[in-house]
């Protein structure tokens, strides 16, 4: 009776340790969770959600602190994939933070633009290049299309462009086969 | 023959309406008033213009230089004047349009300077480079870049070297005619092949259903000085499909994801291997291509068609006739219904396929998917089809990628013998392209997440920068202040109080410096203005101010 105590106290303290020890061994930094929700976030930075970007976004979800439909640029098929992964049902698109839109970049009027720098404080992305009262431009494929650096500029010479279908963006259409009723 | 010869799984036997157009002698095509060259007719890099709207260009003259490795040149069809450069809508199934050059020919046709290539005392490094120059790309539909594909690098040594004439297609005998009419210059220009990939076994693979092809060919390569095997396979569609004419000539396949490379084979269509002598023999490049028209036309044919022309004039050529619902480019199992006739034929044309109501029925609606797995019986990719379909229809693409939806050849086996006549091809090219689209939005959004970081760090870096200078200075002023007697036992409170003293005399020196002056006595209009850019500036200060707010007082 004493040996079979003993034994399972044993037991018990070698596995302890082992799960202390590999608890230290194998922590992990950072939140993995948050990680695997940014993963799946448009990385647009445009701070829709009520976030300054998609990492504080996607670690409020981590956290509980935030609904998974708050990311407009995202879309229906975010909120989906993050309701996949989190195991909940998804849910409509919250449209007080905004409804998408087609995918733009911005583009500066290069007449108008009087390179006062303050649009390229904005990007959250660094898509913008120009130097004061240097005239300034968009890189166009680094260009989020997050419309932040709309407000910012007083001349008002920053238009978002919608990205116009072309060739090498064509996609096929999904086919619309009626499926005809068999009664 | 000696050769025993392989069979791979699936496939079908459509009938084959070869007879319709390969019997009649091959002309060559009438010059257009107005040839329309695509830039993007290759896979790869489009080509870039080289040439400005109203320059005159000579026959076979370079108009779009390639761009890059994988890229091949255009060139003029014909001699004319460039007439325009901008977008125009191309052979593709979306009927969008893109960029083209426009000639005007003037109907001299007049060459510009050729001459042909000693190909066995140029390296093989400066021969590829000319044939990328020539515009030389695979003309089995494809249009892979040949200059590439005859690069076998360090790594794949190509052993095999097959000769697809296998034209396997209902329909199309472009090919079928131009190995019965061509077979020396096709075989010059497998010479070619074989210099350059140091191939020691070359095989062409022809269908049985093409004795003249075979005769033809099998009396051309007994005239050469290296051995070449023709084998006529069995007819069976898609007998000529790359993967499958390797399997059946070889025995081996493919492995999912490879290319035929990776086991030592190079496959180039019988039109490549023509184009190529021609431009190793004649210096000419690829600027014409023999197309089958055929169908539901008065005289089906074979014509030799200069790149550009569009394809309602062979149509007209061919006789057109009424009851013309549509147009095919390429045979009916794996063809692309064009957006409108008038569109230039490109490289990649084999086939101008015109389609009635008699001879291409409409498909009856589509029924439910039955699960009767005739479809995977069918599917020469050893592919799960009806899955396939499943996954597809449902959006879930990632599913339809296990079951390995790549290895899809859109052969369209599936789609004929399907009971329930799903278009299930059309799935397919559907799953495939929403795949692709989203791995590009991954690469964006990865791309703007690296770049967003690399924001936040720079932030971080500048005010952590800031900050130690700001306090390296303080610091320098105080043991200033702490050296000079005169200030010798202030207390340290009035050392900051000296120092911002000090601070603030100079900032106000300074914007006296710089104050304008030019704004006293100002007109009403202008002191308006600025009054007007004020109220804009304060405007922007506090939306400024606003995102910050939150952080502060959180
Ligand atoms: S709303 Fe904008 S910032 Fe927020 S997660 Fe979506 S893309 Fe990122
Ligand atoms: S350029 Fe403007 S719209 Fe584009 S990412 Fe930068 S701030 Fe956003
Ligand atoms: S052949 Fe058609 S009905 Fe039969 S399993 Fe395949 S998709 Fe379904
Ligand atoms: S189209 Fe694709 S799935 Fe259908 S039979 Fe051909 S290879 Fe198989």
């Amino acid at each position: 009776m004493l040996t079979a105590i003993w034994v399972m106290v044993a037991i018990a303290v070698v596995i302890g340790l082992v799960l202390g020890w590999s608890a230290i061994r194998f922590k992990v930094e950072g939140n993995p969770l948050a990680e695997k929700i940014d993963a799946i976030l448009p990385q647009t930075q445009c701070g829709q959600c009520g976030f300054p970007g998609c990492r504080p976004y996607a670690e409020a979800i981590a956290r509980g602190e935030a609904d998974i439909n708050q990311c407009p640029p995202g879309g229906e098929e975010g909120v989906k994939k993050l309701a996949e992964l989190l195991g909940v049902e998804p849910k409509a698109l919250d449209e007080s933070h905004g409804t998408p839109k087609p995918k733009s970049v911005a583009f500066i009027d290069e007449n108008t633009c009087i390179g006062c720098t303050l649009c390229i404080q904005a990007c959250p992305v660094d898509a913008i290049s120009g130097a004061a009262k240097q005239m300034h431009t968009i890189i166009a494929a680094e260009c989020t299309g997050c419309e932040l650096c709309l407000p910012p500029c007083p001349v008002d010479c920053i238009t978002m462009v919608p990205i116009a279908e072309d060739l090498p963006h064509w996609k096929w259409k999904a086919p619309v086969v009626m499926l005809k009723k068999v009664s | 023959m000696s050769r025993t010869l392989f069979s791979f799984k699936g496939g079908v036997h459509p009938p084959g309406h070869k007879a319709e157009s390969n019997t009649r002698p091959v002309h060559a095509a009438p010059l257009p008033k107005k040839l329309v060259i695509p830039l993007r007719q290759h896979i790869g890099t489009p080509a870039k213009p080289v040439v400005e709207v109203g320059e005159r260009v000579l026959k076979g003259q370079l108009i779009g230089a390639a761009d890059g490795y994988i890229s091949a040149a255009v060139h003029a069809s014909s001699s004319g004047v460039v007439s325009a450069i901008g977008p125009a809508v191309v052979p593709h199934a979306s009927g969008l349009p893109d960029e083209c050059i426009t000639i005007e020919t003037d109907g001299r046709d007049e060459w510009i300077a050729h001459a042909p290539l000693d190909y066995r005392t140029m390296t093989p490094a400066d021969l590829r480079l000319r044939l990328r120059d020539l515009g030389l790309a695979g003309l089995g539909g494809a249009v892979f870049p040949s200059a590439v594909k005859l690069d076998p690098g360090a790594t794949h040594p190509c052993p095999t070297l097959i000769v697809n004439g296998g034209e396997c297609e209902p329909w199309i005998t472009c090919d079928d005619v131009l190995m019965r009419t061509h077979a020396d210059d096709i075989l010059q220009g497998v010479a070619v092949m074989r210099h350059l990939l140091g191939s020691t076994e070359i095989l062409v693979g022809i269908e049985d259903n093409k004795p003249e092809a075979l005769d033809s060919m099998r009396s051309a390569a007994a005239k050469l000085d290296f051995a070449v095997e023709v084998v006529a396979v069995p007819a069976i569609y898609p007998g000529g499909g790359a993967k499958q004419l390797i399997e059946t000539l070889t025995g081996k396949q493919v492995p999912s994801g490879k290319l035929s490379t990776d086991i030592g084979i190079q496959v180039f269509n019988v039109g490549t291997a023509h184009a190529l002598a021609r431009a190793v023999h004649h210096g000419e490049p690829l600027i014409s291509r023999l197309v089958t028209v055929t169908g539901h036309v008065l005289r089906p044919q074979n014509v030799e068609v200069l790149i550009g022309t569009p394809m309602h004039a062979l149509i007209t050529l061919a006789g057109d006739r009424e009851g013309t619902t549509g147009v095919l480019m390429g045979g009916p199992m794996m063809g692309m219904p064009m957006p409108d006739p008038e569109v230039p034929v490109v490289k990649a044309t084999n086939c101008i396929l015109v389609q009635s109501n008699e001879l291409f029925p409409p498909l009856p609606k589509a029924l439910p998917c039955i699960r009767c797995t005739r479809c995977a019986d069918a599917c020469p990719a050893v592919l799960q089809p009806q899955e396939l379909f499943r996954f597809a229809k449902a959006g879930d693409f990632g599913r339809a990628q296990e079951y390995s939806l790549f290895d899809c050849i859109e052969c369209g086996c599936c789609s004929y013998v399907c009971p329930s006549h799903i278009p299930l091809v059309d799935f397919y090219r559907y799953a495939k392209s929403e795949i692709w689209a989203r791995e590009k939005e991954k690469r964006a959004s990865d791309l703007a997440r690296e770049r967003h970081e690399f924001r936040q760090f720079r932030l971080e870096r500048e005010k952590k920068e800031k900050a130690e200078k700001l306090a390296a200075k303080a610091q320098a002023k105080r043991a200033e202040l702490a050296a000079d007697p005169s200030a010798s036992g202030a207390p340290d409170a009035d050392a900051k109080k000296a120092l911002i003293a000090a601070a603030l005399a100079r900032a106000q020196a300074k914007k006296a410096g710089v104050e304008p002056k030019n704004v006293d006595h100002l007109p009403p209009d202008k002191q308006h203005e600025i009054e007007e850019i004020e109220a804009r500036r304060a405007k922007i200060r506090a939306l400024a101010r606003q995102p910050l707010e939150p952080e502060e007082n959180p």
